[in-house]
């Protein structure tokens, strides 16, 4: 479904008249193309910390033009900001008003990426005061963004470098057009482990992924997004939905798999097929879900069960089934739901769902990265889908428009950007975390 | 000459995969041959990831096809993500047609001169070709001929009324003016099969379809279609008691002796189904399965114009053949899939090799080839269950077969398929 109003206040005497009653105007947001450039134009590093000359040196290997001092008058592509060495709420000034100061420079679509340490309970109060602080001013500068532009965090577990293999790799992802509706949220790197992809327009060159629930909507652009980034995929759905589901297969050269994922064997099938016909079984996308919304006061046990089933215990079920196999690097994604972090009305089975996923993918992760794997969720927010397509108009406009700091629903592909990321060996030190694709709203399945 | 010969290599089912059938004038009424075979061919290319290849040959037929699907099914393989380098041919065999479009493909295989290929077929009596009368179509053909203003006239003037009549291809026999089902009808009684016995056979069907729905057995054979998942005609809740209820269908002129039913023949049924065969290492190379092998096959035909024999009797005579080429005798197979035009074809299919006189006189056989174990036929149902569109028939039943035996693990299994004309074309595969 394309946003109608975002094409008209973008362009033309529409754009005029939206400008001059002070209409909201959601911006076109800038999304990844193969061999587009990583930024809009020169990135401005600020921040003392020790790390800060070989991030320079990685980010000018990565071909951008990178400035140390906010001077100037050019337009910029992106700020970074390396808050991970403070240690007082004091010493967020400086780089705070320093970045303030360059905010109306930043070109529509443009970044800012903050690096900074999880505040702990066995912190110092001050150490903990100002990594918890840096929580809340990037969340609200990620509020004051326009122009598409995003803010975002990278939080590096203690004694993990801004150049850790995963750190790079997540600023990489935060820069590019691959997290376009990713804003106000936080990454958190816990440990050392990954590695940076030859070419980062290929990170998943050789590998075999299966995404489950691949018909349409989400699972379709999951699917064909792996592809694009070099991946062998395997398309799964329910026999019932196998013709679009061979339409993907054929989309994107891979093999269609029609299975019910509740299935008590569903599993060990998803593992047949990939080693006998592809020779390994790298990446797990957990997408099949379904919704079957009512008022709790209204629902039945159809409804909440079926919802359970295919939803999280069919996920359970399978990882028992992968863990078992001890497939080496098996790197999962699931799909969770801003629902099951914020709550929606009408979806308490859902939400109960998709709440257990950010639950299972935190009690999995040492399991999976035992076999050297890991395994993480992605929330997304309000998805433009077939799905989203049936709430009446006036609802999803203001769902689309209003809540999101990004003032529009994301697509389908933006929560597969995300999923790609997370599915790469690049994102190993990235374990039994979700992250929230939702242009920082709190609506949406 | 050169004298060097070739070595015959075993061809290998790899997979198949049909959309459901679905009964005529129904959920297909608006979808062509070529939408239902191309539709077939996706489910199956991305089943075995097989876009962007060149396939040795695609050969597959309709029975009923308008002139203007001439070329129906390279037109279709264009259609799809094979390469557009994939050689393709129409074969038309009547029912025989999807069985001797897979056979002759295993053939090519076995020579090496193909490794790959897919067979199969594709029916639809919702979309049949109506013809114009041969009266209309004669003044048409002398108008197009004509030079002059005179000729032209002259060919015109013939036209009469009458010939805007249409022509609709019908089921009759051109040769006996009879239905097949009336043609059933004298067999079925000649081998005195009772009415209970086809209803059985009817019933036994829907449910040994069912329940193979049931076990997901379908799940990789069969690609949804136009919002159908599962064949229209199957009816999971069918009893003896509903079945005796029918009034019969065929043979009408039989009186009370008359047995055959809606419920114990064949619908008219829209579908397409096909097969993806290779050599052993064309499926290694591409990490393919390799369900069974397509060891032989062949064809027989009868005189049913004259009497001597009944309209859908040839396969009796083409399995004699076949297991006496094999050395194999009637008894030496896990599975039997014999296609249910009527039950009362299998079920006097059946008989005629149970009977010593039938095997002694028409076979020419020493013994009868005896009875078979009952529980091995038609295990996951067959055409009384799932329909009939015409072509489509042989590669669900090769497709099944090779899936069952393949599940197996050992075995083989027989096929056989009656067609009109008085032709039939058996089969046998291996398991592996």
């Amino acid at each position: 479904m394309a946003d109608k109003y975002l094409e008209l206040v973008n362009s033309g005497f529409t754009k005029k008249l939206a400008k001059s009653l002070g209409a909201p105007r959601p911006a076109i947001l800038r999304r990844y193309a193969p061999g587009a450039p990583l930024l809009p134009g020169p990135l401005l590093l600020l921040g003392n910390s020790s790390a800060a000359q070989d991030l320079a040196d990685t980010l000018l290997g990565w071909g951008l033009d990178v400035r140390r001092h906010a001077s100037g008058e050019s337009q910029l592509g992106g700020i970074i900001l390396l808050l991970d060495e403070l240690a007082d709420p004091a010493e967020l000034s400086e780089p705070m008003l320093a970045a303030g100061a360059a905010l109306r420079r930043l070109a529509p679509g443009g970044r800012v990426v903050s690096f900074s340490r999880p505040a702990l309970d066995t912190d110092a109060p001050a150490v903990a005061a100002v990594r918890q602080g840096i929580d809340g001013t990037m969340r609200s500068l990620g509020r004051e963004m326009r122009g598409g532009a995003t803010a975002n965090g990278i939080v590096l577990a203690e004694g993990i470098s801004v150049t850790a293999p995963s750190a790079l790799a997540a600023l990489h992802f935060l820069l590019s057009g691959r997290s376009a509706y990713v804003d106000g949220q936080f990454i958190a790197v816990d440990s050392v482990d990954g590695t940076l992809p030859e070419s980062f327009d290929k990170p998943l060159a050789g590998k075999v992924a299966v995404v489950t629930g691949a018909a349409r909507g989400i699972g379709a652009a999951i699917a064909q997004t792996l592809h694009r980034d070099g991946a062998t995929v395997v398309v799964v759905d329910v026999p019932a939905a196998g013709d679009a589901l061979a339409r993907v297969a054929n989309r994107v050269s891979g093999t269609a798999l029609q299975l019910d994922v509740t299935r008590a064997d569903a599993g060990e099938k998803i593992i047949e097929h990939a080693r006998s016909r592809h020779g390994a079984l790298d990446i797990v996308i957990h997408n099949a879900g379904i919704t079957r919304d009512k008022l709790l006061a209204n629902m039945d046990a159809v409804r909440w069960d079926s919802v359970i089933a295919v939803n999280i215990s069919s996920q359970l079920a399978m990882n028992e089934a992968f863990l078992a196999a001890k497939l080496p690097g098996l790197r999962i994604v699931s799909l969770a739901s801003t629902s099951g972090i914020a709550g929606n009305r009408g979806q308490t089975n859902y939400a109960a769902s998709k709440g257990g996923v950010i639950g299972m993918v935190r009690a999995s992760a040492a399991a999976f990265a035992a076999n050297g794997g890991g395994i993480n969720a992605v929330a997304p927010g309000f998805i433009e889908t077939d799905m989203t397509a049936k709430i009446p108009l006036a609802t999803r406009a203001v769902a689309r428009m209003l809540m999101p700091s990004l003032m529009q629903g994301g697509l389908p592909l933006d929560v597969a950007e995300a999923i790609g990321f997370l599915a790469s060996d690049a994102a190993a030190g990235i374990n039994g975390r979700t992250l929230r694709v939702c242009g920082q709203s709190l609506v949406g399945a | 000459m050169s004298d060097q010969t070739q070595a015959i290599r075993p061809a290998v089912i790899i997979g198949g995969n049909r959309i459901p059938f679905a009964r005529s004038n129904g959920a297909y009424s608006k979808a062509s041959n070529q939408d239902m075979l191309t539709a077939a061919l996706d489910g199956l290319i991305a089943r075995f990831g097989l876009q962007g290849q060149r396939l040795g040959a695609v050969s597959a037929g309709a029975v009923l096809k308008h002139s203007k699907d001439f070329n129906l099914v390279r037109e279709s393989v264009l259609g799809t993500s094979l390469s557009a380098r994939t050689p393709a041919y129409d074969v038309q065999m009547a029912c025989a047609t999807g069985m001797e479009a897979i056979g002759s493909l295993a053939n090519k295989i076995k020579l090496g001169q193909i490794d790959s290929g897919i067979g199969g077929g594709v029916d639809t009596t919702s979309d049949a070709p109506i013809a114009v009368s041969e009266g209309l179509r004669a003044v048409l053909m002398d108008l197009s001929r004509a030079r002059t203003t005179g000729a032209k006239l002259k060919a015109v003037s013939r036209f009469r009324p009458r010939d805007l009549a249409p022509n609709a291809p019908g089921t009759g026999e051109p040769r006996t003016g009879l239905s097949m089902g009336d043609h059933q009808a004298i067999t079925t009684k000649a081998w005195n099969i009772s009415r209970t016995a086809q209803d059985e056979l009817a019933l036994a069907s829907h449910k040994n379809l069912a329940a193979a729905y049931e076990r997901n057995f379908f799940d990789d054979l069969i690609t949804p279609f136009a919002g159908v998942s599962k064949d229209t005609n199957m009816r999971a809740d069918s009893s003896l008691e509903k079945l005796a209820t029918l009034k019969p269908a065929f043979g009408k002129n039989l009186g009370a002796e008359a047995t055959m039913t809606a419920g114990n023949s064949t619908p008219l049924t829209d579908g397409a189904s096909v097969v993806l065969l290779g050599s052993e290492d064309y499926a290694r190379e591409h990490d393919l399965p390799m369900l069974a092998n397509f060891v032989d096959f062949e064809a027989a035909a009868v005189d049913f114009v004259h009497g001597a024999e009944g309209l859908l009797m040839a396969p009796t005579y083409a399995v004699a053949r076949i297991l006496e080429r094999n050395n194999l005798s009637l008894q030496d197979f896990d599975f039997y899939e014999i296609h249910e035009a009527f039950a009362g074809t299998v079920l006097a299919t059946l008989a005629a090799w149970e009977d010593a006189e039938f095997c002694k006189n028409k076979l020419g056989l020493d013994a009868p080839l005896g009875a078979i174990d009952r529980s091995r036929l038609n295990v996951n149902g067959s055409s009384l269950a799932a329909g009939h569109p015409f072509a489509a028939t042989g590669g669900r039943i090769v497709a099944s077969l090779a899936k069952m035996l393949h599940e197996k693990g050992s075995g083989r299994g027989l096929i056989s398929v009656c067609a009109a004309g008085g032709q039939g074309v058996v089969a046998i595969l291996e398991a592996r």
